[in-house]
Order: C-alpha cells, then sequence, then structure tokens
C-alpha cells in the first residue's frame, strides 16, 4: 500500500536573532577565601557541585605513572572508620553520587546530593576528598582492575592507536604516554605513591569549584570552607610545556583486525590566541562533529568510506593540537586517508566561503544556549569556564566573538592552523597499500 | 572505582493512557501530558521551562525484531535513509537546516523501535514537526543513496561490531538464547545479509511501519502542551493512517529445556570472563510486578559495591576483577537476565563458572538484606528527583517504555510497584528465571584459556 500525501512544502530557514543563555552565574567567595561559581536555582531539591583541581595526572612523579589515576579510583574507597563497602553503603543511603576523574590536565570531583542530605553527604565527600584511607587491599583490588583495563588497551585497536599517536607526538613528557600507566608501572606502584599523588594534585592553590541548584551563596560559602579546609596549600610544580614533535606522513602499527583506526593531526592553536574562534570556526566547517562537516560529506556520504571522521581543535594546558580521527576496513583506508589530505589540501589552500562562514556562524551561534539545560552540564561547563581561565561573563559574550569573525579573518588564519605538508597519520590495522 | 567491560549492550544508538476521544489533553502531572490525534498518532508532551531548549522526537513501534527474514540491518539502514530527499527536500537537507537553526539531530534503531530526534531552540518546534512529517511520508530514495550508505552502514559494523570481540560474542551468545524470536538477531544485521540490501526492501519496511497510526510523538522542554498540539495538528495532523498496520506479533519463544553453551576464541582478547544469559519476562502492561521483582533483585545481586556478587567474589574471596548482574525489563517481548564474571589472573574460566553458580545458589538461599533493599528502593526514589533534571533522558525513558508496549499509566504506576515488592516476590521471580535450561553460557577468551 502506499500512502500518499501532497502538499506544497516550504522548508524555512528561520534565521532569527539567536537566543541568549540565561544563566545568572555568581561569584561567591568563601569566609576563608575560596573563590567558587554558583548558578543558584530551586526548581528541583538537589545540588550538582563539581571541584576541580588543575595539574592533574601530568603530575605523576618519575616512574610512577598511572599513580595520580590509581589515586582517584581510590578515593571512594573508604575514609576514617568506613571501609570501601561501608562507605559505598553510606553513599548509597543518602542517595548521592560522587565520581572521581583524572585526566591530563586536572583531576575533578563530580557530586550530587538532595538538599535533605546535603550536610551528611558533605560530610561523606569530605572524608573521601581529604581524608582517603588508601588501604593496601583496596590497592590491591583496584590495582587489579586498573591492570585488566591497561591489559585490554593493549589490544583495543582504538587505544593502540592512541598511545603510539601520543608517544610520537609528545615523547617523554606526561601528554606522551596513557595516564592509566604501563602494566609495570602500576605493578610497582606502592601506598607511599598512592599518598604522594594526593598531596601533589589535591591542594588549595589549584582548586576551582562550581555549584549549580538548590543552594544559596552563603550555605555554599560555609559548605566549601568545612570540605576544603584540610587540603594542603600548594601542591607539584605544574608540568613544563611541550612543543608538538609529530614527523608528516604515515607510521602503520600492524594489527590483526578487520578495521583500521587512523588518528591524524600537527600542531594547533592556543586557546588564548586572538585568532582561537576564527580556527574554532573552520575547525567545525572541516570537521565538526555533526552531520555537516566537509569531512563527513566527502569521506562518508559521497564516498561511504567510513562510519564517522571528524576533526577539532584539542588545546591543552601545555601543547596545542588539531587532532581527526577516522575508521575504515583495511581495504579502503588508504583512500579514506587520500580524501583527507585532500581536504586539508583543499581548506589551506583555498579557505572557506562566506556561505560556509554565515552556515556555520547561525549553527554555532544558535547551538550555543542549548547547553545550558541542567544542573549537572551547567555545573560542567562552569568548572571548564574556570580552568581555561575564561571571564564570568563569558556566556554573555562569546557568540559576539563567533560573529565579529571575517571572511579575509578565518581564511588567514586557516593558512597558519592547517598545515597539509606536517599532517600525521597513525593507522592501526592490516591496512592495504599503506 | 567502577569497573566496565567494552560490551555492546543490547539497544544501538546509531548516528545517522487514558486518552479522551475528542483529542482532549490529559495531565498526568506537573511535567508530563499527553493527546492523541486523529489519526492515530501518539502525543507526549514533558514540559521544562528553564531553558529555551526543546527535544522534538519522532519514535515508531517497529526495530529490527519486526524485519523480514533475510533483511536483517533493514530498520537500521532506513533509519540511515531517511536523511537522504523527500519529495520536498534535498538528500542532506534536513540536518542541513537543522544546523543552520542552531539545532543538532540524530537517530538511533533498536530491536523494538526506531526514533529519530531534533534538540533546537524552542521557537524552531514548529519547522522541525514540518520536516519530520514530510519524511515520514515523501522518501524518494535512489539507488545511488543504496549502494553509497549501504557501505556506509557496513563500516558501521565494522567499528560496532567486526573490530570488537566483545561485541561478536555478544551477537553469537544472543543468536544462541533466542531459537525463534528476532531478538537473536542483530539490530545493525547480520553482514552477509546486510551486503545484499536493496531498494525495494527499505521501501517495504518504510511503507509497512512509517505511518502516523504507528508513531509517538515526543517533545520535551521549554514548551506547553496546547502548543504543541496546535502544531502537530497542523503538520501531523493531515498524514493518513495505514490501515494495513497490523498488531506486533512476532514469533515467540518456544519452551527452552536445554542449557546452551558456547565458547567463544579471539586472539584480540585480553581479558577472558564468563557471562550467563537467562530467557526473562519483560514489563508487561499492567502486569509489572515480575519485572520489577527481577529488576531488585539484579541490583542486589550484583549492581555495585555493596552488592552480593560483588561482597562475595571481589571482596571477600578475591576471585574476580569484576562481576555484575543486569535485567533489562522494559522490551516488547521476553528478554533477559544476565551474569557476568571477570575472573582474576590465575583463575580459569571453569573455575569463574562453578563460583558464578555458588554464588546465584547462595543468593537464593540467602535471605534478603533489608536495609539494602531499602537502600536500593531510596536512591530509586531520588533518581525520580534527579531525572527531573535531564528532559531528554525523560523523554528517551518515555519512549523506550511506549514502544515496548506500556502505556503512560504503566510508567508514572512504576514507582509503586517497585515500592511494593518484598523478598518473597524477588525469591520467587528469581526463582523462575534462574533456570539453567533456559540460558547461555558463553566463555569469553583469546583462545589460550580454552584448554583449562
Amino acid at each position: 500500500m502506499k500512502r500518499f500525501f501532497l502538499s506544497v512544502l516550504t522548508v524555512v530557514t528561520l534565521v532569527a536573532a539567536p537566543l541568549r543563555a540565561d544563566v545568572d552565574i555568581q561569584e561567591i567567595s568563601s569566609p576563608m577565601g575560596f573563590k567558587a561559581w554558583l548558578v543558584e536555582d530551586h526548581t528541583h531539591p538537589f545540588m550538582a557541585l563539581r571541584i576541580g583541581f588543575k595539574g592533574g595526572a601530568s603530575l605523576d612523579r618519575p616512574e610512577k605513572r598511572g599513580a595520580v589515576s590509581l589515586m582517584m579510583a581510590l578515593l571512594e574507597e573508604g575514609t576514617g572508620d568506613l571501609d570501601a563497602r561501608e562507605f559505598a553503603r553510606e553513599v548509597d543511603e543518602l542517595a548521592a553520587s560522587f565520581s572521581f576523574d583524572a585526566s591530563g590536565d586536572s583531576v575533578s570531583i563530580s557530586a550530587r546530593m538532595l538538599s535533605e542530605n546535603r550536610d551528611a553527604a558533605i560530610a561523606l565527600l569530605k572524608g573521601a576528598l581529604t581524608a582517603p584511607s588508601f588501604e593496601q587491599s583496596a590497592i590491591d583490588r583496584v590495582r587489579g582492575q586498573v591492570v585488566s583495563i591497561i591489559g585490554s588497551d593493549l589490544k583495543d585497536p582504538d587505544a593502540i592507536a592512541r598511545t603510539a599517536f601520543n608517544a610520537a607526538a609528545f615523547g617523554d613528557h606526561p601528554y606522551g604516554s596513557a595516564l592509566e600507566g604501563t602494566l609495570e608501572s602500576v605493578g610497582a606502584l606502592t601506598r607511599e605513591d598512592i599518598l604522594n599523588a594526593h598531596r601533589d594534585t589535591m591542594a588549595r592553590d589549584r582548586v576551582f569549584i562550581s555549584a549549580v541548584g538548590d543552594i544559596t551563596a552563603d550555605e555554599l560559602g560555609a559548605l566549601i570552607d568545612d570540605l576544603l579546609v584540610d587540603l594542603p596549600e600548594t601542591g607539584a610544580a605544574m608540568p613544563e610545556r611541550v612543543e608538538v614533535a609529530l614527523e608528516p606522513g604515515v607510521t602503520v602499527v600492524e594489527y590483526d583486525t578487520p578495521q583500521s583506526v587512523a588518528l591524524f593531526g600537527h600542531r594547533g592553536i592556543k586557546r588564548d590566541d586572538p585568532d582561537f574562534f576564527a580556527a574554532f570556526i573552520a575547525s567545525t566547517i572541516l570537521g565538526g562533529g555533526g552531520f555537516e562537516s566537509r569531512l563527513m560529506d566527502e569521506v562518508r556520504d559521497k564516498r561511504g568510506l567510513t562510519y564517522g571522521v571528524y576533526s577539532y581543535l584539542s588545546p591543552r594546558e601545555h601543547a596545542e593540537m588539531v587532532l581527526g580521527q577516522v575508521a575504515s576496513a583495511n581495504d579502503r583506508i588508504g583512500a579514506a586517508i587520500e580524501v583527507i589530505k585532500d581536504e586539508w589540501a583543499r581548506i589551506a589552500n583555498e579557505g572557506v566561503t562566506q556561505e560556509e562562514l554565515d552556515a556555520t556562524k547561525t549553527y554555532l551561534t544558535g547551538a550555543y544556549p542549548l547547553r545550558f539545560d541542567g544542573n549537572a552540564p551547567i555545573a560542567r561547563i562552569l568548572m571548564g569556564m574556570q580552568m581555561g581561565e575564561l571571564p564570568i561573563d563569558y556566556i554573555n559574550t562569546r557568540n559576539d566573538k563567533v560573529n565579529e569573525v571575517t571572511l579575509e579573518h578565518i581564511n588567514r588564519v586557516i593558512k597558519e592552523v592547517y598545515l597539509p605538508d606536517e599532517l600525521h597519520f597513525t593507522v592501526v590495522g592490516k591496512p592495504d597499500g599503506l | 572505582m567502577r569497573f566496565g567491560l567494552r560490551m555492546a549492550g543490547p539497544v544501538l544508538a546509531l548516528l545517522a493512557a487514558p486518552i479522551s476521544a475528542f483529542a482532549e489533553i490529559t495531565r498526568f502531572d506537573e511535567q508530563v501530558s499527553t493527546f492523541d490525534l486523529d489519526n492515530g498518532m501518539e502525543v507526549v508532551v514533558i514540559e521544562d521551562h528553564r531553558a529555551p531548549v526543546v527535544v522534538h522526537m519522532m519514535w515508531y513501534r517497529a526495530g529490527s525484531a519486526d524485519e523480514q527474514p533475510g533483511v536483517s540491518g533493514v530498520a537500521h539502514f532506513l533509519e540511515h535513509l531517511l536523511f537522504k530527499a523527500t519529495d520536498n527536500m534535498e538528500a542532506g537537507e534536513f540536518s542541513k537546516t537543522v544546523a543552520a537553526n542552531g539545532g543538532s539531530d540524530n537517530a538511533f534503531t533498536s530491536y523494538d523501535y526506531t526514533a529519530y530526534f531534533q534538540r533546537v531552540a524552542s521557537d524552531r518546534l514548529e519547522l522541525m514537526m514540518q520536516m519530520e512529517a514530510d519524511r515520514m511520508v515523501n522518501l524518494r530514495l535512489t539507488e545511488a543513496d543504496i549502494l553509497t550508505e549501504r557501505e556506509v552502514i557496513i563500516e558501521e559494523r565494522n567499528q560496532r561490531t567486526e573490530n570488537d570481540p566483545n561485541a561478536l560474542f555478544g551477537e553469537q551468545a544472543s543468536a544462541a538464547l533466542y531459537m525463534n524470536h528476532r531478538y537473536g538477531v542483530p539490530v545493525i544485521g547480520w553482514r552477509h545479509e546486510m551486503e545484499t540490501l536493496e531498494l525495494p526492501d527499505t521501501l517495504e519496511y518504510y511503507e509497512q511501519f512509517y505511518a502516523p497510526n504507528n508513531a509517538i510523538l515526543i517533545v520535551a522542554g521549554d514548551v506547553t502542551p496546547q502548543e504543541v498540539k496546535e502544531m502537530a495538528e497542523r503538520h501531523y495532523g493531515p498524514l493518513k493512517a495505514n490501515p494495513d498496520l497490523e498488531p506486533r506479533a512476532r514469533p515467540q519463544e518456544p519452551v527452552h529445556n536445554v542449557e546452551r553453551r558456547l565458547v567463544f576464541e579471539d586472539p584480540r582478547v585480553s581479558q577472558p570472563y564468563v557471562r550467563r544469559s537467562y530467557l526473562a519476562p519483560e514489563r508487561d502492561s499492567e502486569d509489572q510486578k515480575t519485572a520489577a521483582a527481577l529488576m531488585l533483585g539484579a541490583n542486589l545481586l550484583g549492581d555495585g559495591q555493596t552488592s552480593f556478587m560483588t561482597q562475595k567474589l571481589q571482596f571477600e574471596d578475591k576471585t574476580a576483577v569484576f562481576a555484575t548482574a543486569y535485567y533489562r525489563g522494559t522490551s516488547l517481548d521476553d528478554t533477559s537476565f544476565t551474569t557476568i564474571v571477570v575472573p582474576v589472573p590465575g583463575v580459569s574460566l571453569s573455575e569463574a563458572e562453578a563460583q558464578m553458580d555458588a554464588v546465584l545458589e547462595e543468593f537464593m538461599e540467602t535471605p534478603i538484606d533489608q536495609a539494602h533493599l531499602a537502600r536500593i528502593k531510596s536512591q530509586m526514589r531520588a533518581s525520580r528527583i534527579y531525572a527531573k533534571d535531564n528532559v531528554q533522558g525523560l523523554a528517551n525513558s518515555y519512549g523506550r517504555a511506549l514502544t515496548s508496549g506500556l502505556t503512560i499509566a504503566d510508567i508514572l504506576a512504576w514507582p509503586d510497584v517497585v515500592e511494593n515488592i518484598t523478598e518473597e516476590d524477588i525469591k520467587t521471580a528469581m526463582r523462575t528465571v534462574l533456570n539453567n535450561k533456559s540460558s547461555v553460557t558463553g566463555w569469553l577468551t583469546s583462545g589460550r584459556e580454552a584448554a583449562q
């Protein structure tokens, strides 16, 4: 049966003025002098809280790779009189949730708690944060889990590619190795190493705080002081800057799997560079996350060479890159890489068009306010802004910065940021003809 | 710490009640309202006015388990093809228009549903409805679309499944568990059938299932039910119902009377483990008690640090790196209850399986820890408060439930059903399900452990 429905549909693109995100951020200063960003919203009786410390897993001491990551995984494994199971039981009892994460540039705690249980939840979190037990039995048990993950990564094409690519780019710098560590380094970690990792990373001179939800400024100030008062004043010195050392061309890591994975990139642009927004728009046009990028159009939609291909700017604390990823069957990855190289050269040589620039501005400025829709996402964004040293009014000025970029500006910046002669590919698989 | 295996769940997320007859709006609580259109389309509105954002979702009561034999993957293939041309729009124009309006869009397919969604500023909602209504009935596919997009879904299978031994293992285990039902066939399709999917296969599925009387519209965010009703009547109202739509009566499982076992060897496996799935009843409309008992049972047995399996195997015996149990009750037909034990180095899979059996037996013989059960129930109460913070998540859970044979009344009744479950209910439900004759036990190994 064929249904029929005939109508003259005119699909109009409404180019109305984009919305402004209505997010009222207060910067508060606690009685002890901690700064925090707060969005008060009493709609639902709970709060999302984030505590972040700059430095993170890159503060691993020499030969101790994996210590910070393992330390963070151990924070929920007991404090004071509570062992791991009792701690979990208490958290469950309060229907709170805490998650502890390590990344290359920070360690962070993300928590949510009902207003009715806030004091008890904060007391538990304080114990985990400032007085973790790090019992040997917990260290051994969690180490076993980390070792299992490291073992799996050694046989996972994506992880193999990431490891090889980062080693080629950053060598001995912490960015050059996986923050989980190696089987050898993690196997050798002692309780002393974990205690050092805790002292090195979680200090008052590098902490950032954001809170969103059912709490007032005064309540938050008192809560922060209570939570953080026992942390040391200062931690380890921050890591050094590192230059990207990738060689142009293709490196193949042989691995017996049907689909090859390729990571690609070269040096990039700093987040605080005056040209950053121009580069960011260019990056969205070339390889942005949706269906609209040049790479998706050329590699997937026109040629069917992959399920997904993207590229993006990666401005980190101590180095900047332009990065990308694609996966294609072993007999097709060569063709996918050729198309990517061609697109890299095309954007570098010809720049982008006014039409692409306008469409991407509309997309980026329209999409921006849509991010701020819930306590947890707003708390995450506020943390990112503080770590990135963005001003508190950034949300209101960000779209203007996107709109200010002209065609002339973006096409000048593209020539400086996209460097076809420097593009490196790390390919993992059994690629034909590479 | 939390430990996860890279395992493909049964739900592929892929890129690419009481209703009056007069289309009146029925409001269930401060957040949720519903109404029907005359052509049979069900509409659910979930309000959250804190940010000027709306999520517009179209759910079809059709997934991979509704496919005909021989064309596995066609439901998902069609999902990709819905981004191609219609009578009114060019290929790619849908997503391009969403992006030009500052929105993002995507779609996903599972066994029981296919869903399309856009996340946009709330003043762009009507445009989304106009375009979604268009592609429900006006798709215009070409041979060239088929050829190129078929390569894309095969690369998608490569990425999700062929490159991941955990996913290949899970696929084989499901195929062994379901002897007659289409849940035994992967959502993305068997590779050899995907390679031969043709234009008529996709059109046949489209014409059968894409119709307003087989669709559920869910709009969540900064919008009122009255606004949604006016727009929906304008854009979806004129679409004709498919009078030939049949009830979803898919081939059901026979009585299972033999235990099935498999050993999956792949040199890419680093961490061996044993996994057992039991056939289990799903949530049924107005009959959710058994499912609620099984969900609580799975939580008590194997969810988190304080669960029975974790305590025994990770903390006391120290023989497992990780142990878990899970049950997914939201499903149109029979679902599964699964337990997994990942042994520490030096413990063989046969030992791990023996420990799994011993723990299950001990769990069934030990009185349930009432404090633990109370904690799980109080967490579930809290999770309903947390859930209100994420309307897109709420929209997803409504969509999954409504395409799995449940009603809004069932969804709203669920917390009370869970609250009233007793130890006796849990033990009774689990005793029925934990029957090895309706189970599949699988070992995943790199090949070296197989001799153990």
